[in-house]
């Protein structure tokens, strides 16, 4: 599968259905690269004409402006715009958080205005629309899982519902941790935490929250954004679970579950 | 009876006048934040302040403490009915004035003022031993010290003994009915203390009178000293947390708010055209960032006086959970402490003089630099207080203007600026993962 980027398209006088805005980590980190591909497979699976940005993508900003570098993110701010402007991008879909909040909440105000959804709300309107097909579930396969909200999602723009419902749709059991939804605890990351040493404390972020996440008995831990995943994952090797218990994106767990032949088109 | 209607309306105008110079200085503190105009959205903001503000919609996250407050809450509206009944005692004279208008219902309505009392009374010293018996954590961080643990039990005792003279007043105004004392006429009896007032009947009617005209000097003396007492104290709540929703900014949590000041720079550094609606000369910021309490907007200086150090941001922090030196709560406490600071400044020399200090002084880098920014203290808050945005402002000012950023950030937005990606990786690199595709 090759998956043409926007600039590709565009020498063609094409325009992707919708762009895929992939995000630092899931570009660069080896374990978020894995959602990508998951969600190019969904996007595929569905036949949806999608496009990535490539070299022409960069940082949202988001961590420069938290770390309170306004001046760098207006820069990357603009760029980004101009080129999704130049391209007449309006629809994003985007497997991270962090680019979601900035791309949907933080762009119009630079003059920046497209229709951004986060993959779990876009993959869960693909489910209900029936536009991809899951395999049937096999009794011994129904499997324990917990749903880590990342703040961004959640707090931030009010989607817990979502991603429970995909998990729903695949037929897993959620167990909740000790706190969820608008009183999920942050896995340590954000505000660009994860380009620093943490503070001096008695016990790191995402270890604590790592406990909550195991202390449900669940086999796997699911979370929808690269840096819940990566912190978590470090969690549940401080803990050494990291055989016994798997992190994994929401993409990851729908792709695995996908039919190997997609709907007949109606 | 006139030299005693002349006393009462000496205290009255002494109280409400010191008040309002009180009050006055608060606003004029608050105005001393930048300006920043709140406009539009007014049915979404009126629908919060009745949601959060009058309905305490968001204390019900947890349902113990919400529904102790509702009793407190409901006893300080619903009891003020009554103070404007003494109050219009004291000033012409009268005794129980709007006895003779509503004799029906004057008994129901006590009646409900006296088992709100009571359950006041309940709710408070139930409060008091969460704070000082039972120790809950959210009570015990280090800001939580000295005055801000004594100011809490102030009030609580405080409502408690407005709450006992109240009942003491009627109880020995019922006693005095029975005997037909004087001008205690009989007003039906009310459901808490008319059994103790068939007890205070052994009494004699002068020790009794004593009794009810102390009980009822003390009590709106109580009232108007407690009113005066509020500017100091967190308690300042009960009002503010009504301006305090409704101001409370609208947009989704996450999002930062947009430095318009700096974006003509930035736009010009970028060879870009100056667009129409973003070519408003404006004048470089004083700050870049908020240094202190001059450079937040009047909105977070409001919500310090808000703020009544319930400690619901603290305890979802992720970073005090897990012993870093951030609160949130002392955030908000800190931005009041240093505020009245500058007012007692200005109160002293006519206007600011600088005193070589600022914000910085009270709240240190290494508490601005654990914070997450997840919005969970945001999330807790339930009169709509931000901590987060006066952490992000300072944060600002820290890398922006005093150069103080932790090193391996700058390394980030160097980063950033030359790869495009915060971690090291060149552009071309980018669409590297598709390439391992099925």
């Amino acid at each position: 599968m090759q998956i043409p980027t926007v600039a590709e398209l565009h020498a063609k006088g094409e325009k992707p259905e919708l762009l895929y805005w992939v995000g630092c980590a899931a570009s660069f980190d080896q374990r978020a690269q894995r959602t990508a591909r998951a969600l190019a497979t969904i996007f595929t699976h569905a036949a949806i004409r999608f496009a990535i940005l490539g070299q022409e993508e960069s940082c949202t900003g988001d961590p420069a402006r938290r770390a309170g570098n306004e001046f760098l993110f207006q820069m990357m701010a603009l760029k980004n715009i101009q080129t999704l402007n130049q391209y007449g991008i309006q629809t994003i879909v985007t497997s991270c958080p962090h680019c979601f909040n900035t791309l949907k909440n933080e762009y119009p105000a630079l003059g920046g205005h497209y229709e951004v959804w986060h993959h779990t709300q876009f993959i869960y309107n693909l489910i209900r629309e029936k536009r991809i097909r899951l395999k049937p579930v096999t009794k011994e396969a129904l499997q324990l899982v917990t749903y880590h909200d990342s703040c961004y999602l959640g707090r931030g723009n009010g989607i817990y519902d979502a991603p429970r419902d995909i998990l729903q749709a695949l037929q897993m059991k959620i167990v909740e941790m000790a706190h969820h939804r608008s009183r999920g605890m942050c896995c340590g990351a954000g505000g660009a935490q994860m380009w620093k040493e943490e503070e001096k404390g008695t016990t790191r972020v995402n270890i604590a929250r790592t406990q909550e996440a195991l202390a449900t008995g669940s086999h796997t831990i699911a979370a929808a954004c690269p840096f819940c995943n990566t912190m978590l994952y470090d969690g549940l090797k401080h803990a050494g679970k990291e055989e016994e218990v798997q992190v994994k994106d929401i993409a990851e767990l729908v792709a695995e579950h996908l039919a190997s032949d997609p709907p007949t088109s109606g | 009876m006139l030299i005693a209607q002349i006393v009462f309306i000496a205290l009255l105008v002494f109280a409400i006048t010191r008040f309002s110079h009180q009050v006055s200085k608060v606003r004029r503190n608050i105005l001393l934040g930048r300006d920043e105009q709140i406009c539009g959205n007014r049915w979404q903001r009126w629908k919060n302040v009745l949601l959060l503000a009058f309905g305490q919609k968001k204390m019900f996250r947890n349902w113990i403490p919400a529904i102790l407050h509702l009793f407190v809450y409901l006893g300080f509206i619903i009891i003020n009915l009554e103070i404007l009944e003494i109050i219009l005692d004291g000033i012409l004279g009268t005794h129980r004035l709007f006895l003779p208008y509503i004799k029906t219902i004057y008994p129901v309505l006590i009646s409900a003022f006296e088992v709100l009392a009571v359950l006041v009374i309940l709710a408070c010293s139930t409060f008091l031993i969460r704070r000082n018996v039972l120790h809950v954590r959210r009570f015990e961080n280090p800001e939580m010290t000295h005055w801000p643990r004594q100011d809490a039990n102030n009030i609580l005792i405080f409502e408690i003994i407005l709450m006992l003279l109240f009942l003491t007043m009627n109880a020995s105004d019922q006693a005095l009915q029975f005997k037909h004392y004087g001008h205690y006429q009989p007003t039906g009896s009310f459901l808490i203390t008319h059994p103790i007032a068939l007890q205070l009947q052994q009494i004699s009617p002068g020790v009794l009178v004593g009794l009810e005209r102390g009980a009822w000097w003390l009590h709106i003396a109580g009232v108007l000293f407690f009113l005066n007492y509020l500017p100091y104290s967190k308690h300042f709540h009960i009002l503010l947390a009504f301006p305090n929703t409704y101001y409370a900014s609208l947009e989704p949590k996450s999002q930062m708010p947009l430095m318009a000041d700096i974006l003509p720079e930035v736009r010009s550094m970028m060879g870009l055209e100056a667009n129409d609606s973003q070519s408003v000369p404006t004048s470089p910021p004083v700050h870049f960032g908020a240094r202190d309490v001059f450079d937040l907007s009047w909105r977070h200086l409001l919500a310090a006086y808000s703020c009544t150090e319930c400690g619901r941001c603290t305890a979802a922090c992720p970073a005090n959970q897990t012993g870093k030196k951030l609160s949130p709560r002392k955030i908000m406490m800190d931005t009041r402490d240093r505020l009245e600071e500058v007012g007692r400044n200005i109160d002293q020399h006519g206007q600011f003089v600088d005193d070589g200090k600022s914000l910085m002084n009270y709240i240190s880098e290494e508490e601005l630099r654990a914070c997450t920014t997840c919005q969970a203290c945001v999330e807790e808050c339930p009169v709509s207080i931000s901590p987060l945005a006066i952490i992000l402002e300072l944060r600002r000012y820290l890398v922006m203007e005093a150069s103080s950023t932790p090193q391996e950030w700058n390394a980030m937005f160097t980063s950033i600026e030359n790869n495009g990606a915060p971690w090291t990786f060149p552009p071309d690199e980018r669409g590297q993962w598709a390439s391992k595709l099925a």
